[in-house]
């Protein structure tokens, strides 16, 4: 078991050091961040104190030198824009992004799984091949399409929703929540919902394939031949055996939704590290960039060792086999 | 006789006479396929659509990328109103003049090309790969199939995004960056499926034959590996449209004076607040019509050629 552990950790290790290289490498060749920052009028001796003051004149690998020992130091750049350190500014907008991916994860959860286990209980009913075609179409749309309808219809049409911001922030347990608030919440619904379309679909998908499987199972003709009410089969043994490939795949998909809402923030002005992105990428401004993707690799490979972990915990057939290869 | 009756070898004659020895699989695939309404329906329209792609200059009413039949005085009509040329522009116009109708047909032309362009090339690639990996197995399976691993561990858009944000604009660095996105799929796909062709009594016999490394590969192994490609490929295409229009509407991607699908939607959302809802709208259901045609065609595409569902 151990082994398997270490051997994990050591791979994230390299896929962390190797994604670095290649964030840092490859932001490193876009446009000239100079060009942006330096006033029209600034003669050449201003240029090159600003080219010099961000150490933009050493050569790329003692960039990549420097920003490494750096980095292991907690410190990933300041940002060229607001002269902050770019940790900081992204860490600021994590709680914004971070709600709005739990609400949508949520969601997800709270209408996906009666959905599609209500599918896959009555295939046939006309309720649940609407269900699979709204599932279908929940696959199919782009999310940031979706969400410019979300806001042609209830925010301009009806004027039921905001269509921008997180209105009224409040601080629980040292972050800024919008969803305790009625005001917060009703910025957070839209945003939320649009993010959580595909995820929902998946979900849909999931339990109505999980059901049907169960159904079938010996212990489910087992207690209805026992005699149980129809609810406690369905809430209890169908609902405990679809549970497990339903929260694996939400696990590993939470990254994705983190990476998602960088389109659903764009849509709605949602101020998270993902509307941060996209401003900075606009305005050249590297070091956040890098802060960003780093962050989210860290995410990612810290996600994916989790979920290896619990499968080799929970499956030995996995650590075996890799133990052997 | 039919040619597809040649193409049937001694074992595929069996099968084909018990289904009664007057099918051949191609016609049982198409007679399959249509059993679905709407799949038929969705091949219809995807015709139709690359119809319009191909021959968009014939039929748009004007030439919106002619700066200078478009002119700023005729930016934001309602659907309908006539523009100062003369010509009716049924869908109205877009913030720079251009009519919709025309825009549209352009843009639609843009995003099938980028799409099915890189699901082609991705293809290909990942086919290369993926063969190699399940032929040569060992250190270069392990290693083809960890880059597989680490690449599909990370969201498409973030990698397309960082790609395009490094390339900087155009149809080309666009492509590219959806052909690395989508290799991958195809790689691991192809993989799985080869590595149990691998183990038939025919490739088996043509390594017997002492028939060469490549030859048992595109001759032999390439063959039987294709139909699940064909699944894989239609909703790869499908993703990757509606993943250049993602990325268009966030600025990378395709340059403004292109405008793809994604693009005109991404120009129309800024109108969206005061309620000139069409320059957003329409583009939007085009690209919508298009994905999900693609969508219910390589559905049924998966249920007809999945040997495991075959009667």
């Amino acid at each position: 078991m151990s082994v398997f552990i270490i051997r994990r950790l050591l791979q994230s290790g390299v896929v962390v050091i190797i994604m670095s290289f290649i964030v840092f490498s490859g932001v490193f060749l876009i446009g000239d961040p100079v060009e942006i920052l330096v006033s029209d009028d600034a003669d050449q001796e201003e240029r090159e104190e600003m080219i010099k003051s961000m150490g933009l004149d050493k050569p790329f690998l003692v960039q990549y030198g420097i920003f490494v020992s750096k980095a292991l130091k907690g410190n990933l750049g300041e940002s060229f824009v607001f002269n902050e350190p770019a940790l900081l500014l992204i860490l600021d907008r994590m709680p914004a992004t971070m709600e709005l991916a739990v609400v949508s994860l949520m969601i997800a959860i709270i209408f996906g799984i009666p959905l599609g286990v209500w599918a896959g209980l009555k295939p046939d009913s006309w309720a649940s091949k609407s269900i699979m075609t709204g599932s279908i179409l929940g696959f199919s749309l782009p999310t940031f399409w979706v969400g410019i309808m979300m806001i042609l219809l209830f925010a301009v049409m009806l004027g039921w929703l905001p269509s921008t911001g997180r209105g009224d922030v409040q601080v629980i347990l040292g972050m800024p929540l919008s969803i305790f608030s009625w005001d917060g919440f009703s910025h957070v619904l839209m945003p939320a919902v649009n993010l959580a379309l595909f995820k929902l679909s998946m979900v849909i998908r999931l339990a109505r394939a999980g059901t049907r499987e169960v159904l079938h199972q010996d212990y489910i003709k087992f207690a209805k031949a026992k005699g149980l009410q129809e609810s406690r089969i369905i809430l209890v043994h169908v609902m405990k055996n679809i549970l497990i490939p339903v929260v694996t795949v939400l696990g590993l998909e939470f990254g994705g939704l983190v990476a998602f809402s960088v389109v659903t923030e764009t849509v709605f002005a949602w101020p998270g590290m993902g509307k941060l992105l996209i401003d900075s990428i606009g305005l050249l401004d590297r070091p956040i960039i890098v802060a960003y993707l780093m962050i989210i690799v860290f995410l990612f490979v810290f996600i994916n060792l989790v979920v290896d972990i619990l499968y080799s915990i929970l499956d030995p057939r996995v650590r075996l086999q890799d133990v052997k290869s | 006789m039919t040619a597809t009756d040649q193409d049937l070898t001694e074992g595929n004659k069996q099968d084909a006479q018990e289904f009664e020895g007057l099918q051949t699989p191609f016609k049982r695939f198409l007679s399959d396929f249509c059993e679905s309404k709407l799949a038929v329906l969705g091949f219809l329209v995807i015709v139709g659509i690359v119809l319009l792609a191909i021959f968009a200059p014939l039929l748009t009413p004007t030439d919106p990328y002619d700066l200078t039949s478009v002119t700023i005085l005729d930016s934001r009509l309602a659907p309908g109103e006539k523009m100062m040329s003369g010509t009716v522009a049924y869908l109205g116009t877009d913030g720079a003049g251009r009519d919709m109708v025309s825009a549209m047909i352009y843009g639609l032309r843009i995003s099938l090309g980028v799409g099915i362009g890189s699901g082609i090339i991705a293809m290909l690639i990942g086919i290369s790969f993926g063969l190699l990996s399940a032929y040569a197995g060992g250190r270069i399976d392990a290693l083809f199939m960890r880059i597989v691993d680490i690449q599909l561990s990370f969201p498409a858009i973030l990698v397309a995004l960082v790609l395009l944000v490094t390339l900087g604009k155009g149809v080309d660095k666009t492509l590219i960056a959806l052909v690395v996105v989508q290799w991958a799929y195809y790689a691991r796909t192809i993989r799985g499926t080869a590595l149990v062709e691998r183990r038939r009594e025919y490739i088996e016999s043509a390594v017997c034959l002492g028939l060469s490394k490549n030859r048992i590969m595109f001759r032999h192994l390439l063959p039987n590996c294709i139909a699940p490609m064909i699944v894989v490929g239609t909703m790869q295409v499908a993703h990757a449209i509606s993943l250049e229009a993602t990325l268009s509407f966030l600025g990378l991607g395709m340059p403004q004076t292109e405008p793809s699908l994604g693009r005109l939607i991404s120009n129309g959302f800024e109108y969206i607040l005061s309620g000139k809802y069409w320059i957003s709208v329409f583009p939007g259901l085009a690209l919508l019509v298009t994905i999900v045609s693609i969508n219910l065609v390589g559905d049924r595409l998966r249920d007809v050629l999945n040997p495991r569902l075959q009667k």
